[in-house]
């Protein structure tokens, strides 16, 4: 296994990452500051950039792989993923309608 | 505890085997797996602290909202300071896995000075905020800002302080003993804290200007 692969990356992983995570940043500020397109398009393009430069970062700095001796690391990453989920979607979506419900109701005005 | 899992660890590390090469152990790889938990339970609390801000945003209070307050041109900067820096801890890394004492010093040395650059220009965007009336207490907004983008500022901070540690630790002892395991699991936690700053200029800064 010591063969200079995956384990601990090479110097050209590294540098493949870094190039990749350099398009990625650039590519999201750039959209954001001379934007082009409608809001909600915008926005679905910097969440889709963070999403792949996220995987970048996790395969070409933490090694992240779908070896076989990667399996419990990848499982408990898969495992905090889902409670990540959970815990963002489950608080925006009941927030959310709290929100709409309060607005709807003409005695109670939240701020915002 | 070692036994029952034989080889399922080794991803970050140089991998703990038998022959010789480095002097790594089966407990360095459970010691590593157990710092990847940590990591994986400080995303729960960044998640907390994400979900938090994203609720609480839009509640500015008739103070400023993110495209009043956020420079982007200041947040890219800070963004390829720590960008840089998670890439020279990789240079740090591939040195230690030569055994090259010096040359870990040296690129521990450059990381902690591009780290060290992120934390004061955050410290410095904080500060000018403050001083013109936009701390924490203005707005809902403000709070979940502060809140979230300073608890990601406090781990930078600690994780400095590691490496300064660290680089003695390495000046005196060489790579012997501890230095290679801790060394290994300072550097998930480094190109961790990387991976949450994108979720922060993206849904913080990014999504608070468009």
């Amino acid at each position: 296994m010591e063969t200079g692969h995956a384990d601990h990356g090479t110097l050209k992983s590294y540098l493949t990452g870094f190039a990749l995570a350099v398009v990625l940043t650039v590519a999201a500020f750039f959209v954001v500051m001379h934007p082009a397109m409608p809001r909600t398009a915008i926005i679905a393009v910097i969440l889709a950039l963070a999403v792949v430069q996220i995987l970048v970062h996790l395969t070409y700095f933490l090694h992240m792989s779908l070896r076989r001796d990667n399996r419990w690391n990848l499982l408990s990453l898969v495992f905090t993923v889902l409670i990540l989920a959970l815990i963002v979607g489950g608080s925006l979506w009941i927030m959310h309608n709290m929100i709409t419900t309060l607005m709807a109701s003409p005695s109670v005005m939240p701020h915002g | 505890m070692s036994v029952d899992l034989p080889g399922q660890y080794s991803l970050i590390a140089p991998r703990p085997v038998a022959h010789g090469h480095h002097d790594g152990s089966a407990a360095d790889g459970d010691a590593l797996f157990g710092f990847w938990i940590y990591i994986m339970t400080d995303c729960v609390l960044f998640a907390c602290l994400f979900a938090t801000f994203a609720v609480l945003r839009h509640n500015v209070a008739d103070g400023p909202t993110g495209r009043d307050i956020f420079d982007l041109p200041y947040v890219i900067t800070e963004t390829f300071c720590l960008l840089i820096s998670s890439v020279t801890y990789g240079f740090a890394s591939l040195a230690l896995y030569r055994n090259a004492s010096r040359q870990v010093l040296s690129w521990l040395a450059v990381t902690f000075l591009f780290g060290f650059v992120f934390i004061t220009m955050e410290v410095t965007e904080f500060h000018h905020l403050v001083t013109v009336g936009f701390g924490p207490a203005r707005s809902a907004f403000l709070s979940g800002f502060f809140t979230l983008v300073g608890t990601h500022g406090l781990h930078v901070t600690l994780g400095l302080v590691w490496m300064a540690v660290m680089m003695v630790q390495v000046a005196r002892g060489g790579l012997g003993g501890s230095a290679r395991r801790r060394l290994s699991n300072l550097g998930v936690f480094w190109h961790f804290l990387d991976i949450v700053w994108i979720c922060v200029f993206t849904i913080v800064y990014l999504m608070g200007t468009v």
